[in-house]
């Protein structure tokens, strides 16, 4: 299969997928004069300047106030727009989250909710900045498609798919640039998770920014044990992918989860809330946030803390695999 | 402190503030130096507080709102002697408790702020209780401008006045600048002095550079019986370095080596003029 092949080559290193998502919006917008992005004094971390300069008609500045940034993209939605709301994941998700929950979903407004330097991506700024929540949360809220894309290419992917989709979705995104993770499968879905590296001893499962050090730690485990690792970009977290979910359990093989994210009620209890009541057998692990005050220092620093990195996936896979 | 010694103290806090930036490269620079003389009067001349038994139910309150400021707050706070001004070496680094934003893991933080339109709620449930306590301790809050959109603010603004929270000190740091653009560009507070005494409020408009006016203000509560109290201070992102008044890429610019020494050089001619 042309997959094995990434294991052998270096990764092509791309932009941050919030620039990709700008850059892609941008494109659509040219053509598609429905588009309208909705920001909360947010368009300089959402890379969108170029697009409010090019396109004065096609965004709505709602100043520092998130609800009415909600309840605004909701209005847009529901006259026929295609709203793109756009504010750091951490305000978005917590500060308007009865407007995603009612204005939104259950009133089936399709906007775009677009959470940018999600999860730890804000580092030091502290918790105040961070997502940990917005997975378990919107999980909760019926009417929500929720995508976390791994690279650049999931990214431009996602957002071109979001544009003609009919049905709320949140997309989020963090701001380190990341490589490209899988040249070979260009196929991408919601709600199809995408195997970005065979293996068959063990499976990794991952999303968003996380996926890139599950795959770095594949590789090491190819390396040092010659241990073959699944690695799976989970881009959708609902709905999750339950058949190939079901593969993994008919493999027994042992899991790992991986998510820039508080695990309680994140990727990873949805995978085993899934498969243990399906029977599964598989030794399962959950890597991400712990349910504490957060470490304080950059992201890296946070992911090295956690084990949301290559060692930290390395170890817990020697443990799984003993 | 003299009046003199005040102003000395002024220049030295943001001497300090943009080391600090420097050093951690990373802060809000523009948002700190505008916010720094109220501080500094706040600080000095107008809370009671007292470093070495901060929990004192007495204390006054100060709960900083616009929290990514929080280099201003920490400078002043360990020149007040909440801590040693060596903690702020680690600002920023890994396992530090001196982060990006106000936490109450640091001696002098009366909250963890950093989100935008949560302080004065709480200022107003402070001052409810001092209230209900019969205590004469005064809250007091920095609010960014362009902050004032968040919904919670109005709420509070509501609350206050329902309340009649005299003892509640609600201080703008109006610089009329948020990051996108200026407030006016972005979302418009016209006529605020009305709509704020539209709410309930009593106003008063200060230079938000002049220590004396501060001080004349903040020291002369409430200014009307029964009424929360709001002062607008007029300032400048981005205040006492030339490069950086009113250029809104200095929001959260770190100086360069070059720049950090213009600036430093800078604030040694006007320490010269005092
Ligand atoms: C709820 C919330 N939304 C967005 C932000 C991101 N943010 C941090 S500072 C800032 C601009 C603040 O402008 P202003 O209140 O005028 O502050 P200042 O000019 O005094 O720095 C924004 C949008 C935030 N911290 N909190
Ligand atoms: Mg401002």
């Amino acid at each position: 299969m042309e997959l094995d092949k990434i294991v052998e080559k270096d990764l092509k290193m791309g932009s941050a997928n919030q620039e990709i998502f700008a850059k892609t919006l941008e494109s659509l917008a040219a053509t598609d004069k429905s588009i309208i992005v909705v920001t909360s004094d947010s368009r300089g971390s959402g890379k969108l300047v170029p697009f409010g300069q090019k396109f004065p008609e096609q965004i709505v500045e709602v100043g520092i106030a998130e609800q009415n940034l909600v309840g605004v993209a909701a209005g847009l939605a529901s006259a026929g727009k295609k709203s793109f709301a756009i504010s750091p994941a951490c305000f978005l998700t917590a500060r308007a989250l009865e407007q995603i929950k009612n204005d939104v979903a259950y009133s089936d407004n399709p906007v775009k909710l677009v959470g940018i330097s999600a999860g730890v991506s804000y580092g030091a700024l502290g918790t105040t900045h961070h997502s940990l929540h917005d997975f378990a949360v919107l999980r909760a809220i019926n009417n929500m498609i929720i995508v976390a894309p791994a690279d650049n290419f999931e990214t431009e992917q996602a957002v071109l798919l979001a544009a003609k989709l009919e049905q709320p979705i949140y997309l989020r995104f963090g701001k380190k640039p990341m490589p490209f993770l899988s040249e070979e499968n260009q196929e991408f879905e919601f709600g199809k998770g995408r195997i970005i590296r065979k293996g068959n001893n063990l499976t990794i499962i991952a999303n968003g920014e996380t996926v890139y050090p599950a795959w770095q730690a594949a590789k090491a485990l190819e390396e040092k044990h010659g241990v073959s690792a699944k690695v799976i970009s989970m881009h959708t977290i609902k709905p999750l992918d339950t058949a190939l979910l079901d593969e993994l359990a008919a493999e027994g093989k042992p899991i790992i989860t991986v998510e820039e994210q508080m695990v309680n009620g994140g990727l990873g209890e949805a995978c085993a809330s899934y498969l243990f009541q399906k029977g599964a057998r598989n030794r399962f692990h959950i890597i991400g946030i712990p349910d504490e005050y957060t470490v304080t220092g950059s992201q890296g620093e946070i992911f090295n803390h956690y084990g949301i990195s290559r060692d930290g996936i390395l170890a817990q896979a020697e443990t799984l695999l003993k | 402190m003299t009046d003199k010694e005040l102003k000395l103290k002024s220049v030295f806090l943001r001497k300090n503030l943009l080391k600090y930036i420097y050093k951690a490269k990373a802060g809000h620079t523009g948002g700190s130096l505008s916010c720094v003389d109220i501080l500094n009067v706040l600080y000095n001349r107008v809370l009671n507080v007292d470093p070495s038994n901060f929990k004192n139910p007495n204390r006054d309150r100060y709960i900083q709102s616009k929290g990514h400021c929080v280099e201003a707050l920490f400078v002043t706070l360990s020149d007040r002697g909440f801590f040693p001004e060596s903690d702020l070496e680690t600002l920023c680094q890994y396992q530090s408790h001196y982060i990006g934003h106000p936490t109450k893991k640091v001696n002098g933080v009366e909250q963890n702020t950093g989100a935008l339109g949560h302080g004065l709620p709480i200022c107003v449930g402070e001052a409810i209780a001092a209230k209900l306590d019969k205590k004469e301790h005064r809250i007091f809050t920095l609010l960014g401008d362009g902050e004032l959109p968040e919904g919670s603010n109005w709420e509070a603004f509501l609350s206050a006045s329902h309340y009649k929270l005299d003892n509640l000190y609600a201080i703008l740091d109006n610089n009329k600048q948020q990051i996108t653009g200026s407030n006016q560009e972005v979302m418009n507070t016209d006529s605020l002095r009305d709509k704020l005494e539209a709410f309930g409020w009593s106003v008063r408009e200060v230079d938000g550079h002049n220590l004396a006016d501060l001080d004349e203000a903040l020291n002369n509560g409430p200014f009307e019986a029964g009424k929360p109290n709001f002062i607008i201070a007029h300032t400048i992102k981005g205040k006492g370095i030339s490069y950086m008044e009113r250029v809104l890429k200095w929001h959260h610019g770190v100086p360069s080596p070059e720049q950090y020494d213009l600036a430093l050089s800078e604030l040694d001619a006007t320490e010269a003029l005092i």
